[in-house]
């Protein structure tokens, strides 16, 4: 039931996300990309409940390599998304 | 998992980012847009610590904060130019981190007790390996650190169905075993799937990177989506949703633009083929391109007055003007157009530089005000009226050739109309053909002026003769 659950939600995240970038305009595509890029760093919850559950050391250690390149991704993402994004001015 | 509460509120965060994508349709919102994204990841990342009650758990305190400071060094210190490979590096990091949660998970051995979560783990391992190793290849690439070309390897069918058969078996091992033996054939498999990337990311020419770092975007989010799967978190599964369709729509975009099929990027197909049958065209271009000088020959209008004659100025960069950081001469130049009451627009190609969206922030970087940035669609009428287009950079996108020379790999490709503006200056580096290795028929054009060169020094010698005239 869990898993159906999870597959609705991909599906109809899949179709509103398309609605949602089909209206960016290519001026802001890079931006979007980064955006985006941040956004897949959302592994990062992953990689906590991974670790979170992670008795043995291997897997500890696993873990928090991924919670540490998760995060460098979703920071790194959004920081340099904001930084583009405030270079755009009008005349 | 975790309950309704945690549900209503991964709900809500993902409503969140939607909000903040919608938000990115305008330059004045986005920014916004951007901070709404970023706040509901945030909320997210604090919602699952307290969900799995690790609010104070020291190894993912202090990885949470390694992780952070490293990124925001990093996204400080980037140039605005190595943009395409920070995004590269990044959908590689999303996808090595994708691959190792399930990792993390076999080796626990008490956590992946579902045949659902075994299918989904060993399908985050292939899809992450896979986008880190190409990612990871990708960025060298852009940023030069290996040949742009594309590589051709011999047999690659071969190859590939032996890699996708091994890639079976070891799946089918980590769903039946639940010992080492699972994790073993997850090492083998990221193995198997990395090697898999890497050949990738090496058959797709630097041209045609646009189309691979989005295509590398989607699988990122793919990734991260599956592995959601296997940890069962909701707002993972929503999110990598969305950055996957975001990534498709994207490449598709930048498919149609080049006129170029997904199937022939992904194979290295016409581009490969044409490594070798230009090069005598290569250097009969060059040698038969009137390489005209400031001082035009006679009959044709004087560099200074054109500059001085135009009233309606269109400016075309190109990947030319990223790579010798052109981009404030170029703003300068608008500059001292506009100061003489002149009209200036720039017409941007969509496959302009390395990846969608690449001149604009270029461009914007050095102040250009983005209402001045013209889409091909938008301008592509108005280079008949127009007085001088200048062209910075840019060869392929400009080359008239692309409607005519049947069989070339720009066949068919839509181009900017540069060449019907009443004159043309090209300040390119050369007369070589651009990536397509299609002889650029503009050169011989009558109303053209070649300043070959560094488009620096070009930029400056324009902005020199004007200041002088006026």
């Amino acid at each position: 039931m869990e898993s159906f659950l999870l597959l609705m939600v991909f599906v109809v995240s899949g179709l509103v996300g398309t609605r949602a970038v089909r209206r960016v305009p290519p001026l802001l595509h890079t931006p979007l990309m980064s955006g985006m890029n941040a956004l897949s760093g959302c592994t990062v919850l992953g990689a906590l409940v991974a670790t979170a559950g992670a008795v043995r050391a291997g897997s500890v250690i696993l873990g928090a390599v991924a919670v540490i390149l998760a995060t460098v991704n979703v920071v790194s993402g959004f920081v340099v998304t904001h930084r583009m994004l405030r270079m755009f001015r009008k005349s | 998992m975790g309950g309704d509460e945690h549900t209503i509120v991964a709900f809500g965060l993902a409503v969140g980012v939607v909000m903040g994508i919608r938000l990115m349709n305008s330059p004045r919102t986005a920014v916004a847009g951007n901070l709404l994204g970023a706040s509901a990841v945030l909320g997210a990342i604090i919602l699952t610590l307290g969900t799995h009650g690790v609010m104070t758990h020291g190894v993912i305190l202090g990885s949470l904060a390694v992780g952070a400071v490293i990124g925001y060094v990093l996204a400080v210190r980037v140039a605005m130019i190595q943009m395409p490979q920070l995004v590269a590096l990044l959908n590689g990091l999303g996808g090595a981190a994708s691959a190792l949660v399930p990792l993390s998970l076999l080796y626990e051995q008490t956590l992946v007790p579902s045949l659902v979560a075994r299918l989904s783990s060993a399908l985050a391992i292939s899809v992450g390996g896979f986008t880190f190793a190409g990612s990871s290849i990708a960025a060298a690439k852009l940023d030069r650190r290996i040949p742009q070309r594309p590589v051709v390897i011999t047999n690659y069918g071969i190859w590939a169905f032996t890699a996708c058969l091994a890639m079976a078996i070891f799946t089918v091992v980590i769903l039946g075993s639940s010992s080492w033996l699972a994790l073993g054939a997850a090492l083998l498999l990221l193995i198997n799937v990395s090697g898999f990337g890497v050949v990738f990311a090496l058959r797709i020419g630097g041209a045609d990177m646009p189309v691979g770092i989005c295509l590398l975007n989607a699988l990122s989010g793919l990734a991260a989506a599956i592995a959601g799967f296997a940890v069962g978190d909701l707002l993972l599964v929503a999110a990598g949703a969305i950055v996957g369709t975001s990534g498709l729509i994207l490449t598709r975009i930048m498919c149609r633009a080049m006129n170029r099929d997904l199937v022939a990027i992904l194979t290295g197909r016409g581009v490969a083929a044409i490594g070798g049958v230009p090069a005598d065209e290569v250097a009969q271009a060059a040698s038969v391109a009137p390489v005209q000088t400031a001082e035009a020959s006679v009959g044709r209008p004087s560099l200074d007055s054109v500059l001085h004659d135009a009233k309606d100025v269109i400016i075309v960069p190109g990947y030319g003007m990223a790579l010798a950081q052109a981009q404030h001469e170029v703003k300068r130049l608008a500059d001292a157009l506009e100061a003489r009451g002149n009209t200036v627009r720039f017409a941007i190609h969509p496959v302009a530089g390395r990846m969608p969206g690449h001149m604009h922030v270029l461009l914007a970087e050095a102040d250009v005000p983005y209402e001045k940035f013209l889409d091909m669609d938008a301008i592509n009428d108005s280079f008949k009226d127009a007085d001088l287009s200048i062209i910075v950079g840019a060869n392929d996108v400009v080359n008239p050739a692309a409607s005519t020379a049947e069989g070339t790999p720009i066949y068919g490709m839509p181009v900017l109309r540069a060449g019907e503006a009443g004159h043309v200056i090209v300040c390119n580096l050369d007369a070589q053909p651009g990536y397509c290795g299609v002889a650029n028929p503009l050169y011989q054009q009558k109303n053209v002026t070649l300043c070959f060169g560094d488009a620096k020094e070009q930029l400056s010698d324009l902005i020199r003769r004007l200041s002088d005239a006026s």
